[in-house]
């Protein structure tokens, strides 16, 4: 889900980006001049240039808004240069859009990235926040795991004494446990697996009329191949670990007598 | 096959177990082991199997050095040895055809080669028609029989019996002391523990008496064996086991003295 909404801001951010709004009463040539600056500017790496027509026709587009538009005497929107920085630090394209609005004819110079940041540092954070329950998770996991295999051992207490009598190396005794661990964790693993996509498929049809009425289309992530796979390998590979701890610990006490 | 030089095994709390005991067992022998409760029979079968370790002293089982043994080479020591205890260790969650499976089980044999095998232990001890049956429906006997069975269905060289007829009544005793003696004829070593006359009075061989762990010594049974091997004794006022008087050419030989050996 996490993933989900990181990709749409990712489209949304993208590479740092500037807004550069030019004075209404900029000429065609002038334009055209600030944008010839623009692309010979060492620190920019693309120019895009958005005229007033078309940035009027894809808000009349976007928004719904066409009738209001319509009734509009004339274009209220001036022409604008849309440019991505070489840089990704923050601080220098900061300064390089100081310096751009200083330049004659340029109305307004907007860093569209300041909430866009804002946004990925909550993303970040909410990484950060489901990694770690990811990983407190895994602990109880493997707690759980361990737990069960210990009981396990225990109520097995008998034939593990006979067979270490007659003769079992540790190994044979370890590994119906491990076994046992492994498949508990792949059945944890399988069932979150199943929790997770369903849960996705029924948010993703009442997202679909959500965004169907707001003109646009955003759906969840369902888990990839590669995604389920991890979740089933990892969550496998963590009983068998709970298995071979508790296995480890509780194996040796076991002695006859 | 079997060699202990001065054993001592000391349990915690300062218990001793036994005190400097010496023996050796020949390959196809069979030993009676013998003495009161708490003389030490059991934990010298324990020591044999590796279940207890001497304090001090060493104990080789067919060449092998089991009184320094490796955790790592334990079980394929114990693979040579059939183990009969005196609480059976049977295990009642399964049926006892697969409780004389467990060992072939766990030497990884082919299954239809091991079925074969544990019918034919089964048969050996009268417990065929049993097979499917639990263990729990099994009489005091029964459940020795199939303890036996278990034990021999591998084929071990050494076959070590603690107490095989503790709970038994006489019928069943002698039941499986002809079993005992059927192995001692296919060339098994056997080393039973017993503290029932009646079993030693009808046994021609060896037997080795064991007095409140702390010495040991032999009672020659039969004149086959001639080799006499005589255990420390820090007591003089022992008394020893002594041998039934009927049988003539039985003597017994006690001494106090250390590391005598007539030959």
């Amino acid at each position: 889900m996490l993933k989900s909404v990181q990709s749409l801001a990712e489209q949304a951010v993208g590479t740092p980006q500037i807004s550069i709004f030019l004075s209404m009463d900029a000429s065609n040539d002038e334009v055209a001049h600030i944008g010839k600056q623009l692309k010979q500017h060492a620190s920019i790496n693309q120019v895009k240039f958005v005229p007033r027509d078309q940035a009027l026709e894809q808000l009349k587009q976007t928004t719904g808004l066409t009738d209001v538009i319509g009734g509009l005497a004339q274009n209220p929107l001036p022409d604008a240069y849309v440019i991505y920085p070489k840089y990704l630090m923050h601080k220098r394209w900061k300064r390089c859009a100081m310096n751009l609005k200083k330049w004659p004819k340029i109305e307004y110079v907007q860093l569209d990235s300041a909430w866009a940041r804002k946004l990925e540092a909550m993303l970040k954070f909410g990484l950060l926040a489901v990694l770690i329950l990811a990983v407190l998770l895994s602990f109880a996991l493997i707690a759980v795991t361990f737990n069960t295999i210990r009981l396990q051992i225990l109520t097995q207490r008998e034939e593990i004494e006979v067979s270490k009598l007659i003769g079992a190396t540790n190994a044979f005794i370890r590994r119906p446990f491990l076994y046992f661990g492994l498949l508990q964790g792949l059945l944890g693993g399988a069932t979150a697996w199943f929790i997770i996509t369903i849960s996705l498929r029924l948010l993703n049809n009442s997202l679909s009329e959500l965004t169907h009425l707001y003109a646009s289309s955003f759906t969840l992530h369902l888990p990839s191949i590669g995604d389920s796979s991890i979740l089933l390998l990892l969550s496998a590979y963590l009983g068998w670990l709970g298995a071979w701890l508790s296995v480890a610990q509780h194996l040796w006490q076991i002695e006859p007598r | 096959m079997i060699q202990f030089s001065q054993i001592c095994k000391r349990y915690p709390g300062g218990y001793e177990a036994l005190k400097n005991v010496s023996f050796e067992i020949a390959e196809g022998e069979m030993i009676f082991l013998t003495g009161h409760s708490g003389a030490g029979k059991s934990t010298l079968l324990k020591l044999i199997a590796a279940i207890e370790r001497p304090n001090s002293g060493s104990i080789v089982v067919k060449g092998q050095n089991v009184s320094s043994i490796k955790g790592g080479a334990l079980p394929y020591l114990r693979r040579n040895l059939g183990l009969i205890f005196q609480d059976h260790k049977i295990l009642f969650d399964r049926s006892v055809f697969d409780n004389v499976m467990l060992p072939l089980q766990i030497c990884g044999f082919d299954h239809r080669e091991s079925a074969k095998r544990v019918r034919a232990a089964l048969d050996k001890v009268g417990l065929l028609k049993r097979e499917k049956n639990n263990p729990i429906g099994l009489s005091g006997g029964e459940q020795q029989r199939l303890c036996i069975a278990r034990a021999i269905v591998n084929r071990p060289s050494i076959l070590l019996a603690d107490e095989p007829t503790g709970n038994l009544d006489k019928d069943y005793a002698s039941d499986i002391m002809g079993i005992f003696k059927s192995f001692h004829q296919v060339g098994v070593t056997l080393l039973i523990s017993s503290h029932d006359e009646s079993i030693l009075r009808q046994f021609k061989g060896r037997v080795l008496a064991l007095k409140m762990g702390s010495y040991a010594h032999e009672k020659l049974a039969d004149i086959t064996y001639p080799r006499v091997v005589v255990y420390p004794a820090p007591f003089s006022h022992h008394t020893a086991i002594q041998p039934a008087k009927h049988s003539g050419d039985r003597h017994c030989t006690q001494l106090a003295g250390r590391h005598v050996f007539n030959a």
